[in-house]
């Protein structure tokens, strides 16, 4: 369970986040829309603590978080893959400095590359990849780890229409096979709706409004009248901005 | 792509041998020996005479810049990643590059000997700066989305240095480092006028003096040929070890 409470962030004197609150039970997933700017990747940032709050606290399964958590994965927004590694040991980094032995190491990076079907891609670099590719090996990355909580920052806003759907479908299995609570930030409505069993409407820091979804999980979701009014519905609440 | 290289320098030398040849022409004086003449000398003379003068001085360049370059990127390193020490030592350094330390070689050369370890130091304290300042500032221009993406993954800061600082900034300093060779080379040769019986700074100088022009000019070839084998070692390391560099640049793919 994920409990964030009361969560103010500056940088300098310029409040990004301010006042924060919310919880996700295990295995659920939240969904985060605002416009550009509205302080999300620093969220991330402190949900992962890659940033210490100023104020408030994260607690995961009841305990505060005030380091870098081994089972929290994140993917940030432009991936954070290093150029001057290969796929392979991209994914394999998480591992090898965690001192894994390396037969164990080569099975385990095998068999996610395979998972997420970017095998044949294990010795090119990212410059040498596609969009989605990248993205893929992102979520290797990530998923390699076994997290139970995956962060994600807008994670699919750099691919097209087709393969985005497939990475939303992708990260719901993962979702599903393995119990993964995830946390995905977005500016795109419809991912928001497809992925998020929490849906919360941030602007300038702070959550403005939150929503729960129960048509959440559903493979065909796109394609049923329940989406296209939950989508019409999150449009209102946000209208004023001007998003997608 | 390799084989193309080579024939660019093939092509090169001709460029500038026709270029000589036709100054050669113009000057009609035996200060500009024909090119064709100094080219059979060069090969009469390479093994007994250039090879120990070019062995002495590879020996003070390469010591002196595999020393500049573990000083350079260490200082570099401990500048660029801490703001406190930045703040103290990078006005001390602007104050101390622009000096031309090529005038403390009699200074130096009283206090450590006419020796070897004179013109090294020289040439050390010459180069060190490029290769600090280089680092320096390749250090703070590593995109901070990498550094949150290595602590995401749960690297340390030791492994940091290792896996990503290291070979994020390689390629800059792979090019401070050709930058770092071309000074090396001349100010040996400077430096190498003074107190030494060896080294192709000293065999250049001599051949002047006796008014050898043949073998001035040989020796010329002989440093123009001990620089293109450095830099193309600094480019075998750089295919090596700069690999996405490389894909970078024939794909044509911008990263990320
Ligand atoms: N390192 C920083 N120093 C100072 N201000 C920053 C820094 N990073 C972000 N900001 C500011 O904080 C605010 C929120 O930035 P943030 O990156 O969290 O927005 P975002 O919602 O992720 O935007 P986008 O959707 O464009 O990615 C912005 O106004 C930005 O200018
Ligand atoms: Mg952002």
């Amino acid at each position: 369970m994920i409990k964030v409470e009361n969560l103010f962030f500056s940088y300098q004197c310029k409040d990004v986040v301010k006042n924060i609150n919310f919880t996700i039970r295990e295995g659920e997933s939240l969904a985060i829309i605002g416009p550009s700017g509205c302080g999300k990747t620093t969220l991330v940032y402190l949900l992962a603590n890659l940033l210490t709050p100023n104020q408030g606290q994260i607690k995961i399964n009841n305990s505060i978080i005030d380091n870098i958590r081994k089972k929290t994965g994140v993917i940030l927004q432009n991936y954070g893959l290093f150029p001057w590694k290969t796929v392979y040991d991209n994914v394999s980094l998480g591992l090898e400095v965690r001192h894994f032995n390396k037969k164990k190491i080569k099975e385990k990076v095998l068999e996610v590359l395979n998972r997420l079907n970017i095998e044949e891609y294990k010795d090119n670099y990212p410059a040498e990849l596609s969009g989605g590719q990248r993205q893929r090996v992102a979520v290797a990355r990530s998923l390699i780890l076994k997290p139970d909580l995956l962060l994600m920052d807008e994670p699919f806003s750099a691919l097209d229409a087709i393969t985005r759907e497939e990475m939303q479908n992708l990260i719901l299995h993962i979702h599903k096979d393995n119990n993964l609570s995830f946390i995905i930030v977005t500016h795109n409505i419809d991912e928001a709706v497809f992925l998020g069993q929490n849906i919360a409407i941030m602007k300038e820091g702070t959550f403005i409004d939150q929503l729960d979804n129960p048509y959440f999980g559903d493979f065909k979701l796109r394609e049923k009248e329940e989406f296209f009014k939950l989508c019409k519905n999150l449009r209102t609440m946000m209208s004023g901005d001007d998003l997608l | 792509m390799i084989k193309g290289k080579k024939l660019n320098i093939i092509k090169g030398a001709l460029f500038i041998t026709i270029i000589w040849y036709f100054i050669h022409l113009l000057i009609s004086s035996n200060i500009i020996p024909d090119p064709f003449t100094v080219f059979l000398n060069f090969f009469e003379i390479l093994i007994p005479v250039l090879l120990p003068h070019l062995a002495m001085s590879l020996y003070r360049i390469l010591t002196a810049v595999v020393l500049a370059l573990i000083i350079g990127v260490s200082l570099g390193l401990l500048i660029g990643r801490n703001e406190r020490v930045d703040q103290y030592i990078s006005p001390i350094i602007y104050l101390l590059y622009p000096i031309p330390k090529i005038a403390f070689l009699p200074i130096i050369m009283l206090l450590l000997g006419l020796g070897n370890r004179s013109k090294i130091v020289l040439i050390i304290i010459i180069v060190v700066f490029q290769i600090i300042v280089t680092t320096r500032d390749s250090v703070k221009n590593v995109d901070p989305e990498y550094f949150y993406s290595a602590q995401s993954i749960g690297i340390s800061s030791l492994q940091t240095y290792q896996h990503i600082i290291i070979p994020a900034i390689l390629p800059q300093i792979l090019t401070a480092l050709r930058i770092t060779v071309g000074t090396s080379i001349a100010v040996l040769f400077y430096a190498e006028n003074f107190a030494t019986q060896y080294g192709i700074g000293y065999y250049i100088m001599n051949s002047w003096i006796m008014v050898n022009y043949v073998d001035m000019f040989s020796g010329i070839l002989a440093v123009s040929f001990l620089g293109l084998l450095i830099f193309k070692s600094i480019d075998i390391i750089e295919i090596r070890f700069c690999l996405w560099i490389n894909v970078k640049n024939t794909k044509g793919v911008n990263n990320q």
